[in-house]
């Protein structure tokens, strides 16, 4: 077991560059985060920050150009878009997380139902995705993430195609599992709200190429209403920030 | 009766957050409804037996416009005699179990074949580039023009036969297998990756269930190639003792058979048909189904 305030991810100084000599595209720049373990991290950034590219890296699906990345166990990734397997079952989905993970045949089928039952989708088992509503595969996604015993969850803007009402009950669901299970969020967003409603910290990125332009500790009380005064007057302080950000582009 | 939720732990916001996410999906999921199985049936019969009345109607008024002499063009009542004829004296359930042996044969050879020719040009990069454009070309090859070669290499044998039913028909399964693994989302491979699918792995449970939609694609074409080299094949290579549907047609036409010979046409339309469509239509459709990529009223 690690200690409590242990890093779970740790970037020391990462760069990405896409290309090569003349056509080379920095999208990372000396990006350094440490996120501790349990702690819930929104990435903040307009278009360009290489947000995506920031959990590609974390995941190891892709490498870095420089820098060191640390990670701590085994990491989830959840897209925007469920990527859900249309040729298996929701159950199946699930199953096949577990499989890929070395779960054995006889106790796939029941830790499935199991975690179908934490996002509430009991009954939905046998169902198809595209029988789904898109913040029914979001959970499904939710749930197949899970079946892989992350211990840290990597979220590329998960809730950016819902509408306001369904990601606000997913927002309090994320939560809740969140503070029932003690797993690392790294949340990348670009919904100034969203990471004020959900994070305990908000890590601002520059765009073309992406650096770490500020940070924000959220001390709010949890649980939070997306609506608060208190969300709103960081959001405010943070979407200004951001808006400074942005003008810089304007002046090049 | 107020129900008293077990042990009594759940946190009233629980409760409220679990009604309020299946009161959302509840309305998310709208009521899809399903015309009866047997209004169904009926609309999609009628159109093609009306359709077959046209051209029932059509042939008959060729005869009685007596646009060819009656021996060449028969009307439909004399080949529908002639069918009888030769079912009730087994001369066409023979040629048909025979004919259907060889389909079954060459086309099991050429899904094998295929399939391994697919999987391993579309996973390796080298093959690929060898062979791809090859495999294209040879789907556009008549398997007519194979049957001299193969004739001179079997002689009049089965094997001759089998040859070309399997060049006719590998290609396309073959193209179906490496196109179906070229337009796989990328996203769903990323997923598959994530989860911890190794190269083999991914392969067994990404790409071979996502390529399925076209293969089955390319089985459909496949057996239409099969299907139509098969007859050529009949035609030309008659092998001794063995009665087929393209031999009758043959020998039909030597005897000037107008009849027997619009039977037998008639016999391998139909053939191809049914294949076609309880085989690989009931395939693509249960698919295409349960990927959700038709409307819920097909």
């Amino acid at each position: 077991m690690t200690a409590p305030a242990a890093a779970a991810i740790s970037l020391d100084g990462v760069s990405k560059v896409f290309g090569h000599a003349t056509s080379a595209l920095p999208a990372l720049d000396r990006v350094s985060i440490d996120v501790a373990a349990g702690e819930f991290l929104c990435v903040l950034g307009a278009s360009g920050c290489g947000k995506s590219t920031l959990l590609n890296l974390i995941a190891g699906l892709d490498a870095p150009t420089a820098g060191r990345i640390g990670l701590e166990g085994r990491a989830g990734l959840m897209f925007q878009e469920a990527a859900l397997f249309p040729w298996l079952t929701v159950a199946g989905n699930i199953e096949l997380a577990l499989r890929l993970r070395g779960v054995a045949r006889p106790e796939r089928r029941a830790r499935a139902l199991e975690l179908l039952s934490l996002v509430h989708l009991d009954g939905f088992a046998d169902k198809r995705p595209h029988q789904l509503s898109g913040g029914m595969r979001q959970r499904v996604a939710l749930a197949r993430a899970l079946a892989q015993d992350a211990d840290v969850l990597l979220m590329d803007e998960p809730f950016g195609a819902l509408d306001a009402m369904t990601r606000d009950l997913l927002h309090t669901e994320l939560e809740r599992l969140w503070q029932d299970r003690r797993f690392t969020v790294v949340f990348v967003t670009h919904n100034v709200r969203e990471a004020a409603r959900l994070a305990d910290r908000i890590v601002l990125l520059s765009s073309r190429p992406g650096r770490v332009a500020g940070e924000f500790p959220v001390a709010i009380d949890r649980p939070r209403r997306i609506e608060s005064p208190e969300v709103s007057s960081l959001a405010v302080e943070v979407t200004d920030r951001l808006k400074a950000e942005v003008r810089r582009h304007a002046a090049h | 009766m107020p129900v008293v939720p077990e042990g009594g732990t759940e946190r009233p916001a629980d409760d409220r957050l679990r009604d309020e996410l299946a009161g959302l999906d509840a309305l998310e999921l709208a009521a899809t409804a399903r015309a009866g199985r047997a209004g169904r049936l009926w609309s999609a019969t009628w159109p093609k037996l009306a359709a077959l009345a046209l051209v029932l109607l059509a042939w008959q008024g060729l005869v009685w416009a007596e646009w060819r002499p009656r021996y060449a063009l028969r009307p439909p009542a004399d080949v529908w005699d002639a069918l009888w004829a030769n079912v009730a004296d087994g001369t066409l359930p023979k040629a048909i179990r025979i004919t259907l042996q060889r389909a079954v044969l060459g086309f099991g050879l050429a899904v094998l074949i295929g399939a391994g020719i697919g999987a391993v040009t579309s996973r390796v990069r080298v093959v690929r580039s060898a062979v791809g454009s090859l495999i294209t070309g040879l789907q556009t090859m008549p398997s007519i023009a194979w049957f001299p070669l193969s004739i001179l290499l079997f002689g009049i044998t089965e094997q001759a036969i089998t040859f070309v039913v399997v060049l006719g028909a590998a290609p396309s399964i073959a193209n179906g297998l490496i196109s179906g693994s070229d337009h796989i989302p990328p996203l769903l491979l990323r997923a598959g990756r994530m989860l911890g699918a190794s190269r083999l792995s991914l392969y067994r449970h990404v790409i071979l269930p996502a390529s399925l939609p076209s293969f089955v694609g390319g089985l459909k074409q496949g057996w239409a190639f099969a299907w139509r080299s098969l007859m050529a094949g009949e035609l030309l290579v008659i092998v001794e003792n063995k009665p087929s549907i393209g031999q009758q047609l043959q020998f039909s036409r030597d005897l000037n058979d107008g009849a027997g010979l619009l039977a037998s046409m008639i016999v391998i339309l139909a053939i191809g048909i049914v294949v076609d469509s309880l085989v690989f239509g009931v395939a693509e459709r249960s698919i295409r189904r349960r990927w959700g990529l038709v409307d819920g009223a097909d």
